[in-house]
């Protein structure tokens, strides 16, 4: 690339080096298309793989996966693709956050279906206008979720506790705390059995569809939370620290950057954004928390979805629509007597071969540009002696 | 010493290496190395930091391999792919961190690895008897029974040379072996390595000393900028020459200031204490000022209190005592405030706790000025004003560099140090620290690196100066402060001081002594 660079003999060092700058905003868009060839690749690989799977036991992969694409590109099951993506952008963007100054929040799990507890009560006993109302109800669970939060943060921060170990303990803490609450104080008393929830939310209480039952407002709140997060981390203040404090913890705190305050603040925040991975059901689909009934799992999902899109918001984006169009076919994958977990496998083996497949890529890069920096100043030295 | 020297008359190569070049990302790290050692000798390489001594010892030991030239041991052409090759055909390496495991005895150390077996069983009888054989013959005096964690750290390095004859080397590389050492340690240290070169061993030692390096070695080889520039015998030079071989000039000039120190104390340090649990303070008791336009430099040997004294200044470790900047005690405030009240900061270690090395250029100017006005757009950064204020720095400070769009990595360490004293510097700050500014930089690197710092204190910056590089130190200092055993020992006038004098106060000396 800098061969191309013409610098003119006799020229002193500088302008040489002022001309060869030009080529360098290239080089980061070609970076960024490394980085989504290497993930498609990775796709691609995990299928491959999962079609042996498949052969080994005995199915048709190709039928397999001609009845996902042919189910899943109907107009339905794209609605229902977004619909099952939201609450994993959610819980990735959650992830993300922390992932980007080294914390591991493995918390999501019981940030957030304590968040659901917490704002489903407190909704259903205020009366505001609609927007309000749910606007409420969206705040009760950020705060909720960044409190629950917080015991990590906490714990990090005075007694130096490891986010991972009190976040996966706090999940479990967070399931009896639920049930303990819901059972003795929140529990709505009409219902029974399985079907046991809070008291239902009122009207004004309730997120609008956009298309009807088929995808409600929550994906949208879902893509202006991506953007604040593209925003807050990448373009702000605040974020070039927290990034920093990621990147080099002693260059940061040497820098003035307060490590106490980056890991509280980014813990309550990641946990803000995980108190909303349930609103979709909560404010759209059932109306209530329920411990039947509230969607599972989702915190530990949202794991897999920001490594496969490598906690960048579009990548976040992405793999939370490609989980939510896997997701959508295996009830037609049953149907087919191919095994629904096939899905899950795909998804699994996904992440797996995104992780190594980056890791090679980005140690290739690092060492391109290394030495393309290198052969960039030799040349321009070699100008400039000559 | 006569009779090395007759070892050196009758013997032939050890080693030669000839057209050695080794390349990294960013720098050529060595080329054109011709080097021919002598066997039964003790070859002393000596060149400054960053010269390229340790890239090519870890050439000759095979933990890298050249790019081009070869490598002959006995006479004999090696391509040694890892360290046991190197091993293979008689080099030991010592390196200058040790590796023992604490919890086991010296014995177990040293046969660690190579342990000679009874069947499944270790053989400690034979062990014991082959490594008592060994420490006799290198005049060794350690108990090889005791716990490893019990010796002190001239024992250890004894210990690891012990270790490096147990597996037959008879060419044994040495780096900067006397760093970590007192002055009695060095001279036991020596004695033993004579002796071992007098059985007819070969020792080849790598030093910046030059003072040892001239009383111990049979021949020396001077490595500038990454090539070897000449060999010469220890008799027919003197200290100031070959201090001018490994800068390649004359040495910098103590002094060209045409400004005067003012009266005004910017930096104010009182009674400051840096205590550790169970041990004695780190720093203890430390009071000093910094006036405007002056460079007030520290000498010790590292890990006597320097770190931890800079550290605390900067307020990023807990003590007790007084600091102000420019009249205002920042006692109690924190590491950001501090900056924000005119303090700056050339850390030890650059990538430990200064750069991001995965992170742009003009990320890594913008740390801890984030907060600069002219850089925000709001609560955003403004990266287009972000990366023109990084061009700048790129421009005053000749950082080599095709763009501030390249991750730090990719440069080179001379560099690196030189965006990082750009950026400490353009924040126009009031007190500067500079600890080891010059560390690991090339001599172009240096050179602009104290043009830099004598152009900012000229302007009224006040400098505490934190160096292991005694020339440096005496040559920017307007006063010298030795610090030992956590302690400011000594107050030097530079015009007065010589290395020797600093060197016998950094080892906790007296002048009577000395």
């Amino acid at each position: 690339m800098s061969n191309e660079q013409q610098i003119p003999l006799g020229k002193d060092v500088g302008t040489g080096l002022k001309k060869i700058s030009t080529s360098s905003t290239a080089s980061g868009l070609q970076t960024g298309l490394f980085t989504l060839a290497s993930s498609l690749a990775a796709v691609v690989i995990a299928l491959a793989i999962c079609a042996v799977l498949l052969a080994v036991t005995g199915k048709n992969p190709w039928q397999a996966y001609s009845t996902i694409i042919e189910t899943g590109t109907e107009g339905d099951k794209l609605l229902e693709m977004m619909k099952r993506a939201t609450p994993l952008i959610f819980s990735a963007t959650a992830v993300a956050v922390g992932f980007k100054m080294n914390l591991f929040n493995i918390g999501v799990e019981g940030q957030y279906l304590f968040a659901a507890l917490i704002a489903a009560t407190v909704g259903s006993r205020v009366s505001l206008p609609a927007p309000l109302h749910v606007l409420f109800i969206l705040i009760v669970a950020v705060v909720a979720g960044a409190a629950w939060a917080s015991i990590a943060a906490m714990l990090k921060v005075g007694r130096g506790v490891h986010e991972v170990i009190s976040t996966i303990m706090l999940n479990y803490v967070a399931l009896s705390v639920i049930q303990w609450l819901f059972e003795n104080f929140f529990r709505d008393k009409g219902a029974e059995g399985l079907n046991v929830k809070t008291k239902l939310l009122p009207a004004s209480g309730r997120m609008p569809d956009i298309v009807d039952d088929r995808l409600g407002g929550m994906f949208f709140v879902a893509l202006f939370v991506v953007f604040l997060y593209w925003v807050l981390v990448f373009k702000s203040r605040f974020g070039f620290r927290l990034r920093s404090s990621g990147l080099n913890p002693g260059a940061a705190r040497t820098s003035g950057i307060g490590a106490n305050k980056m890991i509280f603040i980014s813990l309550l925040v990641s946990g803000g954004i995980a108190g909303l991975v349930a609103m979709q059901s909560v404010l759209g689909e059932i109306y209530a928390y329920g411990p039947n009934a509230t969607p599972t799992q989702l915190g530990f999902l949202g794991i897999a979805v920001a490594l496969l899109g490598r906690h960048h918001p579009i990548g976040i984006v992405v793999s939370a629509l490609l989980f939510g169009f896997l997701d959508s076919t295996s009830a037609q994958l049953q149907l087919a007597e191919i095994p629904s977990s096939i899905v899950k496998l795909i998804q699994a083996i996904t992440v797996l071969t995104v992780v190594i497949i980056n890791e090679a890529t980005i140690r290739w890069l690092n060492k391109r540009t290394a030495e393309r920096t290198a052969a960039t100043l030799i040349h321009r030295a070699e100008v400039a002696a000559s | 010493m006569t009779d090395g020297k007759q070892h050196s008359l009758s013997s032939d190569l050890a080693v030669e290496l000839t057209g050695i070049e080794k390349r990294f990302p960013g720098v050529i790290a060595n080329y054109d190395i011709d080097l021919k050692v002598r066997r039964g000798t003790i070859h002393a390489i000596v060149g400054e930091n960053g010269a390229g001594k340790s890239t090519l010892m870890k050439t000759l030991y095979g933990m890298h391999q050249p790019d081009a030239g070869t490598i002959q041991v006995n006479g004999q052409l090696q391509h040694f792919r890892s360290p046991s090759d190197a091993i293979a055909s008689g080099i030991g390496m010592v390196h200058q961190h040790f590796m023992l495991a604490d919890n086991l005895t010296v014995l177990e150390n040293i046969i660690l690895g190579a342990e000679p077996a009874k069947g499944v069983r270790i053989d400690f009888a034979a062990a014991h008897q082959r490594v008592n054989d060994i420490a006799k013959a290198a005049g060794t005096t350690v108990d090889i029974d005791m716990p490893a964690s019990e010796l002190g750290v001239g024992q250890r390095q004894r210990v690891e040379i012990l270790k490096v004859l147990y597996r037959g080397a008879n060419i044994l590389i040495l780096d900067e072996p006397t760093a970590v050492l007192v002055p009695q340690e060095v001279d036991e240290l020596f004695a033993n390595l004579r002796q071992l070169v007098n059985d007819g061993a070969t020792v080849i030692f790598i030093s910046h000393k030059l003072d040892e390096v001239l009383a111990v070695s049979d021949e020396i080889t001077v490595i500038r900028q990454g090539t070897t520039v000449t060999t010469v015998l220890p008799h027919e030079i003197n200290r100031k020459q070959l201090a001018e071989l490994m800068v390649g000039s004359e040495l910098p000039s103590p002094d060209g200031r045409d400004s005067e120190i003012s009266t005004e104390v910017r930096l104010q340090v009182s009674g400051l204490t840096v205590s550790a649990p169970g041990q004695r303070d780190l720093v203890h008791d430390a009071t000093f000022g910094v006036h405007a336009g002056e460079i007030v430099g520290i000498a010790g040997v590292e890990g006597n209190g320097q770190f931890e004294l800079c550290t605390a200044i900067m307020g990023l470790l807990p003590c007790t005592g007084r600091v102000e900047i420019g009249g205002h005690d920042v006692s109690k405030a924190n590491t950001h405030h501090r900056r924000n009240a005119g303090l700056a900061y050339i850390p030890f270690d650059r990538h430990r706790e200064g750069l991001m090395l995965d992170a742009p250029l003009w990320e890594n100017s913008l740390l801890g000025r984030e907060h600069t006005p002219s850089l925000n757009r709001g609560p955003l950064i403004n990266g287009a004003a972000a990366r023109a204020d990084c061009r700048e720095i790129i421009d005053r400070f000749d950082v080599l560099t095709p763009s501030e769009t390249v991750p730090a990595f990719a440069l080179s360490g001379g560099n690196q140090q030189k965006l990082l004293v750009g950026r400490e510097l353009s924040s126009e700050p009031s007190v500067l620290i500079a600890a080891h500014p010059t560390r690991g930089v090339d001599i172009g690197a240096q050179a602009a690196i104290w043009n830099e710092i004598r152009s900012a204190r000229d302007q009224g910056l006040a400098v505490l100066l934190i160096s292991a590089d005694l020339e440096e130190l005496i040559g920017l200092s307007d006063t010298i402060l030795v610090m030992f055993d956590g302690l400011i020992t000594a107050t030097l006038d530079p015009a007065s001081a010589t290395p020797e004098l600093l060197g016998t106060y950094m080892t906790g000396g007296t002048v009577e002594a000395a």
